[in-house]
């Protein structure tokens, strides 16, 4: 049983590994290692092309992780006041949202987008009264609504775990202690879920910057970090993909670390 | 703090009620947790809800704090009808069971939040000053910025209370806040309790089925079961004069003999068991012949003796188990006919008559003005 583990481990974190170490490989080829160097990161980080992807991708993963965790903290504390077969119904669809696959995501947002824009442009155009009609297109803004949508499911199952395992009695104690449902909202359970809710938003963060599938169907004429690495990946595999590839992996396994710490001191507090 | 003086509990009902249930149910799906409940609670007392667990005790306080709405009838509160007011709007507050304090909050911070929510808002030095008195009340001074993990559980419970009392609530609701303490905590807690809400004048109502507890403390007791209320009286009117069989059990203990009523008047009634003794009893509520009933006799009430006392019938026992219980000892005896019973006699009784020995045979006595004749009310019980 050990065996088996350890080559399942091997097998999953020996390319990670291979990749991290070629990084430091101050030859040029990806695979012989001609000695230690950090040239790579260096070119890496001065290249405009992956400066500017990488703006493109923390933007995305700021704003739509922020979307998610305040609209998923909106939906999930109005859905722990709802009882019955509206919430069943509810909790199905946000555990379908995160079970559906990426690409599932990425083709219907593709074209739910390209239709309502198609529909969209032409009355846009005829109710403009400048001369240059700002057209509805594929980028920044179907990006961030892909990523937030799939995200938003996330976010709400995060808090809706910390919202059961919080006891009923406190809310009870604080609107006995005369705080009106708003003041109880924000004095009570805001504080108390708020672990919760910035590990939610930690983990939007991540999945958003990570995610290649969902972006390279809506990102239009935008590249983000995942679509710069994929499309230079077919000129070949450099130590500069490599270094890249490190920092993002690097930066990930922080955010989501934060985030599980930040979820167990929620419990432990609770 | 206002620091009312001494209020003695007053005995006669006072002139406005500070709460009310009229004719109040509450119904969960098929549960009817509160059944008809009729009840003034008045102004300054201490009353305890006294019953088993699911007889909806809880359910009662949760509709006076505003958590729960009658499905029929009205709740009162101080002359008006308060059915659907939202628990914030009124002026009562509730000490939970399991305390729910804030964990996010300091200690005085708690304490401090009802005081925080009211408009306009108290200046930050008097919301200080009053959490200091309610903290010294409880005698907790120093502890104002622990946080809540950081206390005891009887600590926890005693800044529950502070945060209660600090708002000068017109009802205090308490459910079943010593639960969680240990034996001799809870012995304390129930003092210092008592000595707080004679102290301050607030009437409490606290949620119990710690029968001792509710003896203890309180003015008056409403005793329930499966939702309705059976009999409320002062603790000496339930001890005296119970309505039931069921009130009888449940405040102190009694040994029952069940039978048939054989003839009965006003004041007395003759019951005959199922082995075929009758035996003679007091009748508080009126009995009517074929009636089944229990006659309780409480355990104080009986003398064993070595040889049979003139005037009373005697019944031949044999001990089968003594407990030394310091001033008292308790017997557990056994009559062929009776059955088992216990008895209770004070240690000056047994330095006459000296002790006596499992195995040995006495005679046990009463007197008849001592047994009452309740009615068996055997509803199905909640548990
Ligand atoms: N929110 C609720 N939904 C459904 N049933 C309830 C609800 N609250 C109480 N009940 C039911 O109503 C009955 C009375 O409950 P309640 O909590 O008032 O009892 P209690 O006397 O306080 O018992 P305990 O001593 O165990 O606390 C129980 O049968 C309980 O199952
Ligand atoms: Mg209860």
């Amino acid at each position: 049983m050990r065996i088996y583990a350890t080559f399942v481990y091997l097998f999953l974190y020996i390319p990670i590994g291979v990749i991290a170490l070629f990084s430091f490989n101050a030859g040029r080829h990806a695979s012989q290692f001609q000695g230690f160097s950090v040239q790579w990161y260096g070119k890496a980080l001065a290249n405009p092309f992956v400066m500017d992807a990488l703006q493109t991708s923390l933007v995305v993963a700021f704003v739509s992780a922020l979307c998610a965790s305040v609209f998923g903290t909106m939906a999930a504390v109005a859905l722990q006041g709802i009882r019955g077969p509206v919430r069943a119904a509810f909790d199905l669809l946000i555990y379908v949202a995160v079970m559906v696959p990426g690409i599932v995501i990425g083709i219907a947002t593709l074209i739910g987008l390209v239709t309502i824009f198609g529909q969209l442009n032409p009355i846009l155009a005829a109710l403009w009264p400048g001369a240059a009609p700002p057209q509805l297109a594929m980028g920044y803004g179907s990006l961030i609504a892909a990523h937030t949508l799939f995200t938003m499911a996330l976010v709400i199952i995060i808090i809706r775990a910390r919202l059961a395992g919080m006891d009923r009695a406190l809310t009870e104690a604080s609107s006995d202690l005369y705080a009106t449902p708003m003041g109880t909202f924000r004095q009570v359970t805001l504080p108390l879920i708020f672990p919760a809710i910035l590990a939610g938003f930690l983990l939007s963060f991540t999945f958003s910057f990570d995610d290649f599938i969902i972006a390279f169907f809506v990102a239009g004429s935008e590249t983000t970090l995942p679509i710069y690495v994929f499309s230079s990946i077919r000129r070949g595999v450099t130590p500069e993909i490599n270094a890249i590839g490190t920092m993002v992996l690097a930066a990930s396994l922080i955010l989501l670390v934060t985030a599980q710490v930040l979820l167990r001191t929620g419990r432990r507090r609770g | 703090m206002s620091e009312a003086a001494y209020a003695p509990p007053s005995a006669e009902p006072a002139a406005h009620p500070i709460a009310e249930f009229r004719g109040v149910s509450k119904r969960f799906g098929e549960v009817l947790a509160a059944d008809d409940l009729n009840l003034s609670i008045r102004t300054g007392e201490f009353l305890s809800f006294l019953g088993p667990s699911g007889c909806g005790k809880t359910t009662a306080l949760r509709m006076l704090a505003g958590f729960e709405s009658p499905t029929s009838g009205e709740v009162f509160l101080d002359g008006e009808v308060v059915n659907d007011l939202a628990p914030y709007r009124r002026p009562v507050n509730m000490v939970f069971q399991h305390y729910a304090l804030f964990p996010h909050l300091t200690v005085a911070q708690n304490i401090g939040y009802g005081l925080r929510q009211r408009r306009p808002k108290p200046p930050r030095d008097e919301i200080a000053r009053k959490v200091r008195a309610a903290l010294e009340i409880v005698r907790l001074e120093g502890f104002e910025n622990r946080r809540i993990w950081e206390m005891s559980g009887g600590q926890q419970q005693r800044v529950a209370l502070a945060r209660a009392i600090v708002n000068e609530p017109k009802l205090l609701l308490l459910d079943e806040p010593m639960a969680a303490l240990d034996r001799k905590l809870r012995k304390e807690m129930q003092i210092e309790l008592q000595n707080i809400q004679r102290r301050l004048g607030i009437t409490f109502i606290l949620v119990t089925h710690d029968q001792e507890e509710a003896l203890s403390m309180s003015d008056r007791i409403c005793i329930m079961r499966d939702g309705r209320i059976v009999q409320t009286g002062t603790p000496r009117e339930l001890y005296d004069q119970p309505r039931n069989r069921y009130v009888a059990g449940f405040v102190g203990t009694s040994n029952f003999f069940d039978g048939v009523v054989e003839r009965a008047d006003a004041y007395r009634a003759r019951v005959t068991l199922g082995c075929g003794i009758a035996l003679e009893g007091r009748v508080l509520a009126p009995v009517a012949a074929g009636q089944a009933v229990s006659v309780s006799v409480r355990p104080e009430q009986i003398r064993l003796a070595r040889t049979a006392t003139g005037g009373e019938t005697g019944w031949e026992v044999t001990i089968l188990n003594r407990i030394f219980l310091g001033e008292h000892t308790e017997y557990l005896v056994k009559h062929d006919g009776l059955g088992e019973f216990m008895v209770l006699t004070p240690r000056q009784a047994e330095l006459s008559d000296g002790p006596f020995n499992a195995g040995e045979r006495l005679t046990a006595s009463w007197e008849a003005t001592s047994a009452l004749v309740l009615d068996n009310d055997q509803a199905p019980q909640a548990n």
